[in-house]
């Protein structure tokens, strides 16, 4: 696909004003959204007032480093008067009273946001199908999903309806939809990035992610984006470092992983690229995870017992859908939720709520904390002998509409790499794989531990 | 029903909602203040908006050691917050955050004593920390349910004693310290009718000697001391008229009825919902170290057994005296700032236990509103003290007047009102001259021995010195006179 721009820095360099810069992605968004569905709304005519504004700030040389930087963010994350639904019924008619902090810190650099992009309802999927809005098409390939749960993020990207956007990661959300479209997607350490205004799906593992065309991209929003927050107990108070500044690297001691049943054509681009790597200058070395199998289960009993909990407050009652039937308080409840939510949506909570109960709260839910301890203790081990950990980001090229729909577990497998980062709340990013044997886009993941970003994105500098 | 207590003893715990006085939320920055109009201390955090988050208020955290130190209970070092999930019209976010498996405080003990004074150490099992729910108030509209979400998210200590209350009398005597505790150590305003204090008793019977446990009742709606009181001991009748009938005690909640005295089944102890507890993932540990424990210590008020202990060693008061003084902490408050302008901790007592309690009963107010700075008080205690007032002039006619006008000097006010006490003997003769001579057969009849006659001579000396004489000096002066 032609580009017209390649990153912030590009876009800075053509000179374009930021009010032909909204125009040209409206223009986008006007021709492709119809078919793609990544789009929710279009925040045009903020869009255009906020691109005069800056290109007023450009003129006077007082525009912060975003300025030329066009969002789009997915529907989970909180913008002051603007609607935001999570890509679910139960949120139809919510409007934000306030902005998230991290998106605030965009703002505050004069980043022009764009609109709400279609994500998997609650970001509980693997190929934004979940979706209330419908799916989003890949572009590539209108049978094909995109990925999700920040499937619209992507695709926003991937179509160069916007220079970047945001996703959210809980276990792969923004990497494995980079993966499907050719896009860069990565998910912070925990607690890099404030939570503040992103709606929670499993508070101990979300996080804001950025997707964009650019490695450089990635690393200024991530350096605009990270620090402590006081609304975000679990925000880290790391010092954040100047991750746009990247760097050549120094020979690196490199881990990978060597999975089985991959896609043939996962198998052969990734096979090729270790080896592509391995006679480089870096140190490349195979390594098993001992604990694979877990990685998923593990997962989805923490992530779905949290979200069940997080999810209580979409009752009905201050915000959102209300069920006309109101007999009583629980049926009010019960129906708000039974219309608002989709079926995913209950597939977890009824999990979660499962997984919580008293009768198998320890065989479950405490279980998957000391498994999730291992994991952490393994990546730490890791970690002490290696500075990164290579491995595809998933398992199977971009798949069909409704391939996997009906099958919760094959569409859980689809986040077999990536939630070991989610669950170890270490850094990753996903970056384009070249597909040596086929056209549909590849992700090649890398794993940083935590809060070593700059590392991170560094390598994938070089790798991309 | 007195016969069953001999057949059967109570076995109660209580558990103890405090509400702290904290500024704001437990977990958001939104002012608290009791008695606002409904929903305006309120923001999306407290209404669980979408994307808001918990941030835990430091000074619960200081409030809850203040308690846990004050009862002698272990400092927890690691703190995890948990979530308490159930659905209801007055929980936004459908959770509440506590403290489950990791209370801050571990035991402790709140050392009681009863009317007849025997003492009693009430052993606790935990202080935990956690946020209230809304109010939901079902009686203002007849087809609604209305709630006030400015109580939502405000900061809770719930206090849980073992099974040890054996009568009634104990429960009340717990609490009556309980709320006196807290108002010292000024976590809360402890009062029960504003629902700052709520408490709901665990309720059992057992046959006297035998050690396993009844079945356990919770009674909840008690808004007052003696309505706990009296709740207990329906209760205790209630299940020991059952077992005698050979029926079953049903595990359940009761609802005590303010009306009549009585509990009313609300549900069954079976159908109450799993709370499905686990570790609140939005809020990491809270680590309580032992300086920060130290610094607290150094904050601490001194509490009323300490006082009593000072009063009656070190100020040399009776007991009866100190018992008075820190019944209330704003009385013992007052007299401690009294006794930085006196020595004379007696009077000091006796005007703040006597005069000054009279008056602000009379008047129907509470100390904290008494206006009469304690400077003020002790000057008036020291113008008795040197011998320029008498004490009956000063509390009738200088102490009211102080009261009503804060501006006025007691000396100066003594003094412009001729009711500085004139202890020069002339004076005093000339009076005492007058009086004799007016009542000739009355010194004939105590000189023949009714000395009983003196007090209505020091009497009408008083009456025409107008109140300034000393009526000791008078008596004394009459003495020699008549005595001669």
């Amino acid at each position: 696909m032609n580009r017209r721009f390649q990153s912030l820095l590009d876009i800075q360099k053509t000179k374009i004003s930021c009010v032909d810069l909204v125009e040209f992605y409206l223009g986008q968004i006007q021709a492709q959204n119809a078919s793609l569905n990544a789009f929710i709304e279009v925040w045009e005519k903020e869009a255009r007032i906020r691109a005069k504004e800056i290109d007023e700030k450009i003129k006077k040389d007082t525009a912060g480093k975003l300025a030329g930087m066009v969002i789009g963010l997915k529907d989970n994350l909180l913008v002051k008067n603007q609607a935001a639904s999570n890509s679910s019924k139960i949120l139809s008619g919510f409007t934000s009273p306030y902005t998230a902090s991290a998106i605030q810190k965009l703002l505050d650099e004069d980043a022009i946001l764009i609109g709400r992009l279609n994500n998997d309802e609650f970001a509980m999927g693997s190929s934004n199908e979940t979706s209330f809005y419908g799916p989003v098409k890949n572009a590539i390939d209108l049978e094909r999903v995109p990925g999700g749960s920040s499937g619209g993020s992507a695709v926003a990207v991937q179509a160069e309806m916007c220079t970047a956007a945001l996703g959210t990661d809980t276990g792969g959300s923004v990497r494995q939809p980079a993966a499907f479209t050719g896009t860069i997607g990565l998910k912070p350490s925990y607690g890099r990035i404030s939570r503040y205004g992103v709606m929670s799906y499993a508070s101990s593992f979300d996080q804001i992610g950025p997707i964009s065309y650019s490695i450089s991209d990635a690393a200024i929003l991530l350096e605009v984006m990270s620090g402590k927050d006081p609304k975000d107990a679990t925000s880290s108070s790391k010092k954040v470092e100047a991750y746009s500044a990247l760097k050549p690297n120094e020979p690196k001691r490199i881990a990978y992983i060597e999975p089985e049943g991959l896609d043939d054509e996962v198998s052969k681009a990734y096979t090729y690229q270790i080896e592509k790597i391995s006679a480089s200058k870096h140190q490349l070395e195979r390594i098993s995870i001992d604990f694979a199998d877990a990685l998923v289960p593990t997962y989805y009993v923490l992530t779905t017992a949290e979200a069940s909990s997080n999810l209580s407050r979409y009752a009905g009652m201050i915000y959102g859908h209300q069920s006309k039937k109101q007999n009583s308080l629980d049926e009010m409840i019960m129906q708000s939720r039974n219309e608002g939510f989709g079926p995913e949506v209950k597939r977890r909570i009824m999990t979660g709520t499962f997984i919580l109960s008293e009768e198998h709260f320890e065989a479950y839910y405490t279980k998957a904390l000391l498994v999730r301890r291992k994991i952490k203790n393994r990546l730490n081990e890791i970690f002490e002998n290696f500075d990164a950990i290579l491995s595809p980001t998933a398992p199977t090229v971009p798949f069909k509409l409704n391939e996997k729909k009906q099958d919760p577990i094959a569409m859980y497998l689809a986040d077999q790499f990536t939630v070991m980062a989610s669950l170890g709340g270490v850094c990753a990013i996903s970056i384009p794989m070249k597909n040596i044997t086929g056209k549909l886009p590849l992700g090649l993941q890398i794993t940083c531990n935590s809060f070593c970003e700059k590392s991170l994105l560094n390598l994938a500098n070089e790798l991309v | 029903m007195s016969n069953f207590k001999e057949k059967y003893e109570l076995v109660a715990g209580l558990e103890v909602h405090i509400q702290l006085l904290t500024n704001s939320k437990a977990f958001s920055d939104d002012v608290v203040n009791y008695g606002d109009a409904p929903n305006t201390n309120i923001s999306v955090v407290s209404l669980g908006y979408p994307g808001t988050l918990p941030v835990h208020n430091k000074n619960a955290v200081v409030m809850a050691i203040k308690l846990g130190l004050a009862c002698r209970s272990d400092i927890r070092e690691k703190n995890i917050y948990a979530r308490k999930n159930y659905f209801y019209a007055d929980l936004p976010k459908g959770y509440q955050i506590t403290q489950h498996t990791t209370p801050i405080c571990n035991g402790g003990k709140i050392e009681i004593t009863l009317k007849d004074g025997t003492k009693k150490s009430i052993e606790l099992t935990r202080i935990h920390m956690e946020e209230d729910a809304g109010k939901s108030i079902h009686d203002q509209d007849i087809n609604h349910t209305l709630v006030d979400f400015n109580r939502a998210g405000t900061a809770l200590l719930e206090m849980v004693t073992e099974p040890v209350f054996r009568s009634s009398d104990e429960a009340y005597a717990y609490l009556t310290e309980v709320r006196r505790l807290v108002r010292y150590l000024e976590i809360s305003d402890g009062n029960m009718e504003e629902g700052s204090l709520r408490c709901d008793a665990n309720i059992s019977v057992r046959q006297i000697g035998a050690s396993k446990l009844g079945t356990k009742v919770e009674v909840k709606n008690m808004n007052s001391i003696s309505n706990v009181k009296k709740a207990i001991e329906f209760e205790f009748d209630r299940q020991c008229k059952l077992i005698e009938l050979g029926e079953e005690v049903f595990s359940e909640t009761r609802s005590f009825q303010a009306s009549d005295g009585t509990t009313k089944g609300m549900r069954a102890k079976e159908l109450v919902n799993d709370y499905r507890y686990f570790p609140e993932p939005d809020l990491p540990p809270l680590l309580v170290s032992k300086a920060f424990i130290s610094e607290v210590k150094q904050e601490m008020p001194k509490l009323p057994n300490e006082l009593f202990e000072e009063y009656t060693q070190e100020l040399l008061l009776s007991d009866y005296d100190a018992k008075v003084l820190i019944d209330s902490k704003e009385l013992s408050d007052y007299f401690q700032d009294l006794i930085q302008h006196t020595h004379n901790y007696k009077a000091a007592c006796n005007w703040l236990t006597g005069d000054v309690k009279g008056y602000l009963k009379k008047e129907g107010i509470d100390i904290k509103y008494f206006q009469l700075v304690p400077e003020k008080l002790a000057a008036l205690i020291k113008l008795v003290e040197d011998g320029l007032l008498s004490y009956s002039v000063a509390a009738q006619k200088i102490f009211p007047a102080l009261v009503n006008n804060q501006g006025l000097d007691p000396k100066d006010f003594a003094e412009s009102n001729n009711l500085i006490q004139n202890s020069d003997n002339q004076f005093l003769h000339n009076l005492i001259e007058e009086v004799l001579g007016q009542f000739p057969d009355k010194v004939a009849a105590y000189k023949s021995g009714k000395k009983g006659l003196m007090g209505l001579f020091v009497g009408q000396v008083m009456k025409k010195s107008q109140g300034k004489a000393d009526p000791k000096e008078t008596n004394k002066l009459l003495s020699e006179i008549l005595d001669q």
